[in-house]
C-alpha cells in the first residue's frame, strides 16, 4: 500500500508499472486504474490553471485509512493512491488509483470506492484561475463523476 | 487550556489567517462552541472540521494542546 503526493507533474503509467514489480506475477489477476487529469473547462468557463491547496499530515492520514479500509473489505494484493498538490496545469495527472487482486471485481469496486472516498473526504481544495485572469474556488465535485 | 486552530481554502481566505492559538479558562470545549467563542457567530452551513488531524463533528471535545481544523467542503480528486 502506498500513498504518495506529488507537487510536481507525475507520470502516472509510471509510477503503475513501478508498483506492479512488486506484486507476485503469477497472482495478480486483476488491476484497476483510474487517472484523473486536470480538464481546461469548467462549468462552461476556460480554466488556466489550478492551485490544489492540502492539510500536510492530515491529507496523508486520510489516504492511508481509506486506503486501509479498502485492504480490509476486499481482497488486494497493491495499491497505489497518488495525488497532486500546488500549482497545476491542464494535461496534468491529479489523482491516480490503482489497485490489484487475484479478481476482476474486487480490484474494479476496491479502485472505485477509493476514488469515491477521496472525492469526498480527503482534504483537498481547488482553487481554479480563469482566462480573465479571476480566481474562484471550487465549490463542489462534478455530479457523478 | 490552549488549542491551535487552522482554517483551509475559502474559509482562511475569509478568515485572513491560517493559524491562530486560541486561549480559554475551561478545560474542554466542543469544536461547535469553540468557533462561537472565536468568531461571536453560529458556525457556518456546511463547515467541515478535523481534531488532530482526524474527521470529527461540531460536538466533538477539544482539550488543551489539541490541534482544530475548520475547512470548506473538500474537492480534491
Amino acid at each position: 500500500m502506498a500513498v504518495e503526493l506529488y507537487s510536481d507533474d507525475f507520470d502516472p503509467w509510471a509510477l503503475v508499472a513501478r508498483a506492479e514489480r512488486d506484486i507476485p506475477a503469477e497472482a495478480r489477476g486483476a488491476a484497476s486504474v483510474f487517472v484523473g487529469r486536470m480538464r481546461d473547462f469548467n462549468e462552461d468557463d476556460t480554466v488556466t490553471g489550478l492551485f490544489l491547496e492540502h492539510y500536510p499530515g492530515m491529507t496523508e492520514r486520510e489516504l492511508e485509512r481509506i486506503v486501509a479500509e479498502a485492504e480490509s473489505r476486499w481482497p488486494l494484493l497493491g495499491c497505489l493512491v497518488a495525488h497532486r498538490v500546488g500549482d497545476v496545469r491542464p494535461g496534468d495527472a491529479l489523482v491516480l488509483v490503482a489497485t490489484w487482486s487475484a479478481h476482476r471485481i474486487a480490484a474494479r469496486d476496491a479502485c472505485s470506492s477509493i476514488l469515491e472516498r477521496l472525492k469526498h473526504e480527503a482534504p483537498f481544495w481547488k482553487r481554479e484561475r480563469l482566462a480573465d485572469g479571476s480566481d474562484r474556488w471550487v465549490e463542489k465535485n462534478t455530479p457523478g463523476s | 487550556m490552549t488549542v491551535t486552530v487552522h482554517y483551509f481554502a475559502r474559509l482562511r481566505e475569509e478568515m485572513g489567517r491560517a493559524d491562530e492559538q486560541a486561549d480559554l479558562p475551561t478545560e474542554s470545549i466542543s469544536v461547535g462552541d469553540l468557533w462561537r467563542h472565536l468568531h461571536g457567530d453560529a458556525p457556518p452551513e456546511r463547515l467541515m472540521v478535523a481534531v488532530n488531524q482526524e474527521q470529527a463533528a461540531l460536538d466533538t471535545l477539544v482539550r488543551d494542546g489539541d490541534e482544530v481544523a475548520y475547512f470548506p467542503p473538500v474537492t480534491g480528486g
